[in-house]
């Protein structure tokens, strides 16, 4: 008689619903699966290690590459943790900034979440529907750093530059004509805030078509309703944050238990789900897209009202402008210092954390006294989530693995970092 | 939220002696702790009234040896072109052991942080593992094992975690260069990737510098809060 034994089953570092570089070795009795193990690091570049090696400032535009589908968030719990070291406080207009940004960070994350997350599970076109949004947001990227993903936008003190006062716009070419690009340009004329205040009019109506396809889909519902259910004493154990926490029922969020930059200034609530399943937490996130949009309207509101500095003028940490540089040599000494050496932060520890989107993403920085960081933890808000896959999967058949995975909204750059 | 400054005696009332050091900084509280005693206060921590840490946050070695260590002499010039990068000047003098092992808590219900600070002795360092109070440990200690080499006593399942298969060395630690000590390339002839020691030279872009040494106390001076022109 021959001997029984359990299959195994190499899912990914290829596959794509790994979300990246995923390998997962599952153990499966028929297709129930036993045992899952995730291997992980297939994208560990030693950011910490790194950043080790530069001042500071140079290390903003590797927290980008963290988690890249919601940058601006990972690059503000590394200036927060900077700024706590260095005990200063940027602007009141750049936190709003900030705070905007991450917001609108949020949203970004929450669509690549929800596109691939369908996708996975079946449903191709709310992925479509979803980068049509994130195009926009992208934009607002764009005028504001430069760049439409890794911004390197803020800083310690503050942040890059100010909002700017117009839009770029498209041109009319072989492929478009002028009717066409006046058109698309038709939200472009005025500045950065007028086209974000479009985008948040719009944008409540698209979270209700991406509801029309899924929330009483049924397909939807017999994929997602009674899978990966975590209890919330469970989930405190495990560790989770964010989304994967309030999916669960518990109501934390530091935006609101912990308040940094101006969110105790802003109105919002906190959607929190009660079974602890897939559904509960696309149901929380979805909601968390609404209430950022009505943090966004807030922010840009005030930032209409109160112009402001937006950057610290302590030339210690932050540059001197280009126009003092050229007269005066004490600003072209700081100048010169800032980029070459860096600057020193006293010696200490201190833990910054924000509410990423994913959760809780922390830095843990300690400081010798030197222009480079003694040591940089960074505490990934994926990286417990995707250990608990395991006990989350257990039980589960090979299709539900897809699904569980998807809604703890892995990105590698983050947990392998 | 519990004033931090309340917690801080709460926790030395309750654990006495058993702390080597409190620190409380940059609104936190950080407990300095034997290893031995480590195991007994986290459950403590975990389940008494007044702290209920119900939540491990993040799990991570620091390796000291280098800690104070710049590479640059500030108070002089000096003449002697970009080498001058890579002098190594001992600012401070670390007298603990070389590894630690930073917890970091938090209590949902109290809405409050704490950071655990135990150093591990011995060459491989060995410290027990957490794993059992709080489930979320096992892949913080795997990836302190990988990075640092620390051993976590009881860990269940204790691989490497972010590094190659059949990766050899802990590249965290302070002596292990940045670059590496082996690349990989395709051998056409043999037809298969090898690995080979590293083909370039570790080189220093810009030179650690630590400025305001009080020479007496061996301590950084910490500059005076910077006020901020701000609103």
């Amino acid at each position: 008689m021959s001997e029984i034994r359990n299959y195994t089953l190499n899912f990914g570092p290829q596959h794509p619903a790994a979300h990246g570089v995923l390998r997962l070795i599952l153990e499966l009795d028929g297709e129930v699966i036993q045992r899952a193990d995730p291997h992980i690091g297939l994208l560990h570049r030693a950011t910490e290690k790194l950043a080790e090696s530069k001042p500071y400032n140079q290390s903003i535009g590797y927290m980008d590459r963290l988690d890249y589908v919601s940058m601006m968030c990972n690059e503000h719990g590394y200036v927060l943790a900077l700024e706590k070291l260095l005990g200063i406080t940027p602007p009141i207009r750049a936190q709003y900034i900030r705070v905007m940004f991450d917001e609108m960070t949020r949203i970004l994350n929450h669509l690549l979440w929800l596109g691939s997350h369908a996708l996975d599970i079946g449903a191709m076109t709310v992925f479509l529907y979803a980068f049509r949004e994130r195009e926009d947001l992208m934009d607002c990227y764009e005028a504001v750093s430069g760049a439409r993903l890794h911004a390197t936008y803020y800083r310690p003190g503050g942040v890059h530059r100010d909002l700017p006062d117009s839009m770029p716009k498209y041109k009319p070419s072989k492929w478009h004509s002028e009717k066409e690009v006046a058109k698309l340009n038709e939200n472009r004329q005025g500045s950065l805030l007028d086209f974000i205040w479009d985008f948040t009019e719009r944008f409540p109506h698209r979270v209700d078509e991406y509801e029309t396809l899924l929330t009483d889909n049924r397909i939807w519902k017999m994929r997602t309703v009674g899978i990966g259910v975590v209890t919330p004493e469970r989930a405190i154990q495990l560790g989770f944050t964010g989304p994967m926490l309030r999916g669960s029922g518990i109501e934390w969020d530091l935006r609101k238990k912990q308040p940094y930059e101006v969110y105790d200034q802003l109105d919002f609530d906190i959607p929190v789900g009660v079974n602890g399943d897939c559904y509960d937490r696309y149901l929380v996130r979805v909601e968390e897209m609404r209430q950022s949009n009505q943090i966004i309207r807030q922010c840009v509101e005030w930032l209409r009202k109160n112009p402001g500095p937006v950057l610290l003028e302590n030339h210690k940490v932050t540059p001197p402008s280009r126009v003092d540089m050229k007269r005066d040599m004490e600003a072209l000494i700081h100048h010169f210092k800032l980029f070459t050496e860096g600057y020193s932060i006293p010696a200490g520890e201190a833990y910054a954390a924000i509410e990423h989107p994913k959760g809780e993403f922390g830095v843990y920085l300690i400081s010798d006294g030197a222009n480079k960081p003694y040591r940089l933890k960074i505490r990934a808000a994926g990286f417990p989530h995707l250990a608990a896959l395991d006990e989350m999967t257990r039980g589960h058949m090979l299709a539900d693995v897809v699904a569980i995975l998807s809604s703890q909204d892995i990105v590698f750059g983050e947990i392998d970092r | 939220m519990v004033d931090i400054q309340t917690l801080a005696t709460q926790i030395q009332t309750r654990f006495g002696d058993k702390l080597q050091d409190t620190i409380t900084a940059c609104e936190e509280i950080t407990i300095e702790i034997a290893p031995q005693y480590l195991r007994e206060i986290c459950v403590a921590l975990r389940d008494e009234a007044a702290f209920k840490f119900t939540m491990l946050i993040d799990v991570c070695g620091v390796d000291y040896s280098n800690y104070g260590v710049s590479e640059w002499v500030t108070e002089k010039a000096t003449g002697t072109g970009f080498e001058r990068g890579v002098s190594k000047i001992k600012n401070l003098e670390w007298k603990k052991p070389r590894f630690a092992v930073v917890y970091h808590l938090l209590s949902i219900e109290h809405n409050q942080r704490l950071r655990i600070r135990a150093f591990a002795a011995g060459e491989p360092p060995m410290i027990d593992s957490v794993t059992d109070i709080w489930p979320s440990a096992s892949w913080y200690e795997r990836e302190a094992f990988d990075l640092f080499g620390i051993i976590f006593n009881g860990h269940p399942d204790l691989r490497r975690i972010l590094t190659d298969y059949g990766f050899i060395g802990h590249p965290f630690r302070k002596d292990f260069p940045l670059i590496g000590n082996v690349e990989v390339r395709y051998d056409a002839a043999l037809g298969r990737v090898i690995y080979e020691p590293v083909s370039i030279e570790p080189r220093t872009l810009v030179p650690k510098v630590i400025r305001n040494i009080d020479k007496t106390s061996e301590k950084p001076v910490i500059p005076p809060a910077q006020e901020t022109p701000n609103v």
